[in-house]
């Protein structure tokens, strides 16, 4: 990922909140790294882009993605998953664990570290809690994150024995590793195909209710706060989970806390129409907990917008709603779901945007990066703020095509993004 | 006259007329049914395929001697289990059938949404006939029209479901149908097997107390008790539920309600969630509904058929 040419970007509002930019300034790149910030640069360039009207962001980074390698490339690649994230101007992705083998030793987490020096952005992995996800024993943690994983996670369901867990976030407050929780009791959920509810009653699906999850969030903060480990609560989909995290860290504890653009846009209403691509876990909720996320995510309470990008083959997808596997897409939409929903709404800020998808998951993986300043590596998104767009899956770079977005006609969207002084997406 | 439905696949967003229009046609229908020859070509030259991936008798049956009565062409394909479990989509199953050049599909199928599904698959007009806990429509039609013809019409009238609302697409088919006719429904069962927000079924009215709901009810359906819920833990056991939620005559009798209509969607677990005597006593209507099931679902395919523009002779 070497490049040795030089990139001038002119004009565009650079807005990188870490180290208050956010006036009209150039930057300046070479040799990937950001050699130069400041207003009206005259200097010579290999290339020369013109950001007028753009906003000039740090890379997004998208902490919460499933890039199905190894085991199930027919759903996604690394190098697929990598080429959708550039194109969503995504120039970080934190990916999980749950693949075939399960990320759960320094074997698997090398393969994909190798399989992603190849990609067209950085693909980090997270390892799996416990040994192939089964709930038993802890995998080999200590080995993994010297092997380069930026976290531990169970994704696609909680550690359910309370005693696992805790001996979880005693051992990982050694490397002070970072414990992403996916809160479901399946107790409550099991066999649960959607929001319970007033669709599921009217439909007579079986609902997996809010409490599946809070139940679990309110465990984890407790655990967490007995051991002094550090967590971080995936896919907030509750109005119930926010005011326990938000609880939380009004106790000063060391939690945050990511949502997805689904949960802060749609809600299970939508369900009446079966399609499996408003399928996920957790369900789409209701009004007021899109609500309640909208301002958890302006007051601070959620630090991260990560997709939970979920790739599925259009055969997966396509059959009866019950049967389908939970999961949608979410690289390619995001900036236009969060600029067209949250920002142009004026729900939040600009920077709070870049915030939520740059500076906080930088800082909550603990990896340099999240702003642009002279001498941090070049990974730059630039954004058409109001470029009109409607969303169509077939154009997705991504091989699965499962966006709960169809149709939706958004506005702003990504249209360079540069990792590490290379340009890897432009249109 | 014609409906406003282009398929069956509920009664949730089905206007009055249309249910109106459904049930004046079974009346016509049910005049045909009592002829020495019970036949009428209005089917001729139409394909149905009866499209069960649950096992059932009486509905497949009641479809079929609906669609041969209408003089239609009628094929029947039973497979038990889901897409994942056959190793064909269903997608592929409907789009092979239709390239047979098929007309209307009756479809029953343990997941909620197939039929809907089914028309974003195929051209063929789509008739539900059980989708998962969703719907049961011709079911709560032969319902409304057994209750019409015994108490000539259904706004105000009382009606009490007792059983497992929950899982139960009659109750809810019933439960938007009836809601639509202005009948005075209520339903009743233990608090586990009841809808946890029945606030969407507006007009509905809900309690755990048999005896209020029985409460001078003109129409008492039972529902059938599939005996393993018990051990998912939704109810203690049998005998609780038959000490509570039984009807029994002397419940009849106590709520004021022994001239009620019994009405029971079968099969029936005897002794259970209705005794005997009461089943099959004299206002029994459970056999009824059996036969009004035929008549019904002639004029749901008449209607919604390419039969259309012939009248029912």
């Amino acid at each position: 990922m070497q490049q040795n040419n030089t990139i001038l970007i002119k004009g565009g509002r650079v807005i990188s909140p870490k180290n208050r930019l956010n006036g009209v300034i150039d930057v300046l790149i070479a040799n990937g790294t950001i050699e130069k910030t400041g207003k009206a640069l005259n200097i010579a360039a290999d290339r020369v882009v013109d950001a007028k009207g753009m906003y000039v962001v740090p890379g997004l980074i998208d902490m919460h993605c499933h890039f199905r390698e190894p085991g199930f490339e027919e759903k996604e690649t690394i190098q697929t998953g990598a080429q959708a994230a550039a194109a969503g101007g995504v120039t970080t992705v934190a990916v999980m664990p749950n693949t075939n083998p399960v990320v759960d030793n320094e074997t698997v987490v090398k393969f994909i570290m190798d399989r992603a020096r190849d990609a067209a952005i950085r693909v980090l992995p997270i390892g799996a809690i416990s040994h192939n996800q089964e709930g038993a024993v802890l995998s080999e943690i200590g080995l993994m994150r010297r092997a380069g994983i930026v976290a531990v996670s169970e994704d696609g369901k909680s550690v359910m024995d309370s005693g696992l867990m805790k001996n979880a976030m005693r051992y990982c407050t050694m490397d002070d590793t970072l414990i992403i929780s996916h809160c479901e009791d399946p107790g409550l959920s099991k066999g649960g195909v959607m929001n319970e509810g007033r669709i599921s009653s009217m439909l007579g699906f079986k609902g997996i209710p809010k409490i599946a999850e809070e139940i679990m969030v309110a465990r984890d903060i407790m655990i967490a706060r007995d051991t002094g480990a550090r967590i971080h609560i995936a896919h907030v989909s509750t109005k119930g989970a926010v005011e326990l995290i938000r609880a939380a860290k009004k106790d000063k504890m060391r939690i945050t806390a990511e949502t997805a653009p689904h949960y802060f846009t749609l809600t299970d209403d939508i369900i009446v129409n079966f399609n499996p691509n408003h399928k996920m876990n957790p369900p789409l909720r209701n009004k007021e907990d899109v609500e309640a996320i909208i301002k958890a995510l302006a007051d601070g309470t959620i630090d991260a917008i990560a997709t939970d990008h979920a790739p599925h083959t259009i055969d997966d997808k396509d059959m009866e709603f019950d049967q389908t596997p939970n999961g949608v897409v979410g690289l390619e939409t995001s900036v236009g779901v969060t600029l067209t929903h949250l920002v142009h709404k004026k729900k939040i800020t600009i920077e709070r945007m870049v915030e939520l998808m740059s500076v906080n998951p930088a800082a909550i993986l603990k990896i340099d990066h999240g702003q642009i300043a002279q001498g941090k590596r070049a990974d730059i998104t630039i954004i058409d703020p109001s470029k009109p767009w409607t969303v169509d899956s077939k154009k997705f770079r991504s091989l699965g095509k499962n966006t709960p977005f169809e149709g939706m006609k958004l506005r702003g969207k990504a249209v360079v993004t540069i990792v590490n002084g290379n340009v890897v997406y432009e249109e | 006259m014609s409906l406003t439905i282009k398929h069956l696949l509920g009664l949730r967003s089905v206007p009055k007329e249309d249910i109106t229009l459904i049930l004046d046609t079974a009346k016509g229908f049910q005049e045909v049914l009592s002829r020495d020859i019970k036949k009428v070509p209005t089917l001729r030259g139409q394909t149905v395929v009866n499209l069960f991936f649950e096992n059932s008798t009486r509905t497949r049956i009641s479809f079929e001697l609906a669609e041969k009565r209408l003089s239609g062409d009628t094929v029947n394909f039973s497979s038990a289990g889901s897409s994942v479990k056959k190793g064909e989509t269903l997608k592929d199953t409907i789009r092979n059938i239709e390239a047979m050049k098929i007309d209307m599909v009756v479809v029953r199928h343990q997941s909620a949404g197939v039929p809907k599904y089914l028309t974003e698959c195929t051209n063929a007009v789509i008739i539900n006939a059980g989708d998962g806990s969703n719907e049961h429509p011709t079911q709560a039609l032969l319902d409304m029209l057994t209750m019409r013809d015994r108490w000539g019409a259904l706004k105000g009238l009382k009606v009490a479901i007792v059983g497992d609302i929950l899982h139960s697409r009659v109750a809810r088919s019933n439960m938007w149908g009836l809601a639509t006719m202005g009948a005075d429904l209520w339903v009743c069962g233990p608090e586990t097997l009841i809808p946890q927000y029945m606030q969407e079924f507006k007009g509905v009215t809900y309690t755990n107390n048999l005896d209020k709901a029985l409460k001078n009810a003109k129409v008492v359906m039972a529902l059938r008790i599939q005996l393993e819920r018990q051990s998912t833990g939704l109810f203690p056991s049998i005998n609780e539920y038959r000490a509570r939620w039984g009807i029994t005559a002397q419940r009849l009798e106590k709520s004021g309600c022994s001239d009620a209509l019994i009405m029971h969607p079968g099969p029936i677990n005897r002794g259970i969630e209705i005794t005997t005597d009461v089943a099959d006593g004299p206002n029994s209507a459970i056999l009824t509904q059996v036969t009004n099931g035929v008549a019904t679902r002639m004029a749901v395919l008449y209607l919604l058929g390419g039969g259309r523009e012939h009248a029912a002779e």
